[in-house]
């Protein structure tokens, strides 16, 4: 089905069915219940689920498959969120064109960008991007203020009167896609349940999706296969007489043109930006999100991604009396033992959890989260069954 | 012509700072071929050593002084640093006062601990692993030691001033033949770059000129072999990570009156310092040091507003800049050994 077959296609349509059903498997407690703050299914972070899972199945398509780590990502989901801006604040506030121009514009400056970091490899790639990245962060900080809006960053404001959008005096215009809001909601309630179903999650999910089915169709390319090539030993690639240079720009800009969709989506769902989505920091989150995930496979990124922005937004809501109530059946002295053991680690801690995480991960778990879960299953499966798993997931992803 | 002397004096002690965690890179790198992405944090770590020491110098009790009184009459309380109690009250006050440069000897055998500790605990698994993973450990360590001060020192900025002795500023200008206030340079700035002189001097000498030094230097070239003529390299190459991280520690606690300790100035540092190294050529320490205190002044000297005005916002970008056109015309750096991370 759609050219793609077997575990590809049971990949593919576990990530559909994830993404689509979302704000009802992210919200599987009660709302009054204790266990409320664990659900998950609310617009805002949804979004950010998806958005980020582009961002990283994109990343992951030059990470993954060709080894470069690139350390500036965060630069063309700047420069395509800057561009959707400008289309929405000038041209329309359809959200079509926005995103195609932020696809654009990040396609072009990763041009650039990839081809002359390309010149080089490794560790020297590395710094590279970054470099071009910090550069990028601080002229959108400073100079380029007319364009950026600098420190304070751009909104659509009152006075925005797109071309193509019939937005009234006074009247601080919405994204739409072809009239439908973004932000529209409609609200299911079954019994204690609440589910959020938002115009502007499905919209970010669909295109999710098309990334993913894009990616698998790629990974499973005489193009995917250069590019594993190329990060297996360039060096015999090049004797045989391939020059595998266009190859690994090609997936430079189409990571970088994923970043520029993730903007731009970004930018659909919440109509602002500021320069610190260029930051470093921010290129490496992506990184952390696929290596967690687990770099060079399909599914790793979308989980990656997921498992970090829930993480950061669960970890981070717990504070110190939710740890009284949940440790409240242990004796008094145990339990104050036991918050001021868990206190450092959430609420304003979340980092340092999310690096310990991520520690553990690079140190014990090479292959990310999917790794763990092979692992797992085998357990279960057996020995024997384990070992016939491992050499055909080897032969499967000779990128690993 | 004295505007050019100000800058250049201005670029030297970021340049300093540059150099010497620069210093630190490049030696990890060249000895251990490992890349530490955890190199900013231990810069931090030495600034915090300055303000841990500095607190603990300043503790104090309360005792009540019978002659005075405050403002409702009763008899006064005030704070007695036990400084003041074991060396009397005179020579207490200059030890408090010069807590940061006696914080050196404090953090001394911490940073040198910590160096230890990590490179046992965590590096030494990652020798045979691709560079990638290396950075990518030595990151989520960075996030960690950031998170733990993050969590017992707060997010701001923390004050910790120079000695009495070293607060005002120098006149460059009146030693140089020009009119006085002209050249204003601070003093501490200027201990700042004598120490990092002594330091990265101290390092040079100790590879140049001991025995210790020589095995290491060997160990650099031609591990395997040294590894074969029976001497246990990788003892050598622990301590010598050691003392990389105490020169980030030292380089630290220098900096901590510079500009006030936060949680994140190590990240701050660390981006840049890979751009150092990076120019000055991976795994060479002259490199290293020279292309710190280039882009250091570069730095200043592209924030002149002259400069600013006729390119502006070159100032934000000089490093990078350069770092790009140094990269893609002498691909090793400005002084990179052939053979050394090619690739």
């Amino acid at each position: 089905m759609l050219g793609i077959k077997g575990k590809d296609l049971s990949v593919f349509i576990l990530v559909a069915v994830l993404a689509l059903l979302a704000p009802f498997l992210l919200n599987p407690f009660p709302v009054d219940s204790a266990m409320a703050q664990f659900n998950a299914g609310y617009p805002d972070l949804m979004q950010r689920f998806v958005i980020f899972g582009i961002f990283a199945i994109g990343f992951n398509i030059l990470f993954g498959l060709t080894g470069y780590l690139s350390f500036g990502h965060a630069a063309f989901l700047g420069v395509g969120s800057y561009a959707a801006i400008w289309m929405m604040k000038l041209v329309s506030l359809n959200i079509v064109p926005g995103i195609i121009m932020a696809i654009v514009f990040a396609g072009l400056f990763s041009v650039l960008v990839g081809y002359i970091s390309l010149r080089r490899s490794g560790i020297y790639f590395s710094i590279l991007t970054l470099a071009f990245a910090q550069m990028s962060y601080a002229l959108a900080y400073s100079v380029l203020t007319p364009i950026t809006g600098g420190e304070t960053g751009l909104q659509i404001k009152p006075g925005d009167t797109p071309l193509l959008s019939n937005v009234a005096e006074g009247e601080i215009g919405r994204a739409n896609f072809f009239g439908l809001e973004m932000s529209d909601s409609s609200v299911i309630t079954l019994g204690g349940w609440e589910f959020t179903m938002n115009v502007g999650y499905y919209v970010c999910a669909v295109v999710m999706i098309a990334a993913f089915y894009l990616a698998i169709r790629i990974f499973r390319s005489p193009f995917g296969m250069m590019l594993r090539a190329v990060k297996s030993n360039q060096q015999r690639m090049n004797y045989t007489g391939l020059n595998s240079k266009p190859y690994t720009l090609a997936a430079f800009v189409i990571s970088g043109m994923y970043a520029g969709l993730a903007g731009g989506l970004m930018v659909a769902m919440d109509t602002q930006v500021g320069p610190e989505r260029m930051f470093w920091t921010a290129s490496g989150e992506v990184v952390l999100m696929t290596i967690l995930g687990g770099a060079g496979t399909l599914i790793g990124p979308v989980l990656g991604a997921g498992f970090i922005k829930y993480m950061e937004n669960i970890v981070s809501k717990i504070n110190s009396t939710v740890l009284h109530e949940w440790f409240a059946f242990l004796p008094d002295g145990m339990e104050d033992f036991l918050v001021t053991i868990f206190y450092p680690f959430v609420g304003k801690g979340w980092h340092l959890t999310l690096g310990l995480m991520f520690m553990a991960v690079v140190i014990f778990l090479p292959g990310g989260l999917v790794q763990g879960g092979q692992k797992i299953a085998a357990m279960f499966r057996g020995k024997k069954a384990a070992e016939k798993d491992g050499k055909t997931a080897n032969q499967q992803t000779p990128a690993e | 012509m004295d505007q050019i002397i100000v800058q250049v004096l201005n670029g030297l002690d970021k340049g300093s700072a540059y150099a010497l965690i620069a210093l630190g890179l490049t030696l990890i790198f060249g000895t251990l071929g490992v890349v530490n992405f955890a190199h900013g944090a231990l810069f931090m770590l030495g600034a915090f050593c300055a303000v841990i020491f500095s607190r603990i110098l300043s503790l104090s009790h309360e005792i009540v002084d019978e002659t005075r009184t405050d403002f409702l009459g009763n008899p006064m309380k005030i704070d007695v640093p036990y400084m003041h109690d074991i060396f009397g009250p005179e020579l207490g006050a200059s030890i408090i006062d010069w807590a940061v440069p006696l914080s050196i000897l404090f953090s001394i055998p911490i940073m040198v601990g910590i160096g230890f500790a990590m490179e046992r605990g965590l590096i030494k698994h990652f020798y045979k692993r691709p560079h990638a993973d290396q950075i990518l450990v030595t990151f989520g360590l960075a996030i960690v030691l950031q998170e733990i001060i993050k969590a017992f020192f707060g997010a701001n900025p923390i004050q910790t001033p120079a000695p009495e002795a070293f607060t005002g500023s120098f006149d460059f200008g009146v030693l140089l033949g020009f009119d006085p206030l002209t050249i204003m340079y601070p003093y501490w700035r200027l201990v700042y770059f004598a120490f990092a002189a002594l330091i990265i001097g101290a390092v040079f000498a100790f590879l140049q000129f001991t025995t210790f030094g020589m095995v290491v230097r060997a160990g650099m070239a031609d591990r395997e072999t040294v590894g074969l003529l029976g001497i246990d390299i990788d003892r050598r190459f622990t301590l010598m990570f050691a003392i990389a991280a105490c020169v980030a520690g030292l380089a630290g606690v220098m900096y901590a009156p510079i500009v006030a300790p936060n949680y994140h100035m190590g990240m701050d540092f660390l981006v840049l310092s890979f751009v150092v190294v990076v120019v000055g050529g991976m795994g060479s320490l002259p490199g290293a040091v020279f292309a710190g205190f280039l882009l250091g002044i570069l730095e200043s000297f592209a924030s002149m507003p002259a400069v600013v005005q006729l390119l502006p916002g070159i100032n934000q970008i000089v490093i990078y800049l350069v770092a790009i056109i140094i990269l893609l015309t002498r691909p090793r750096g400005l002084m990179g050994r052939k053979g050394v991370m090619e690739e």
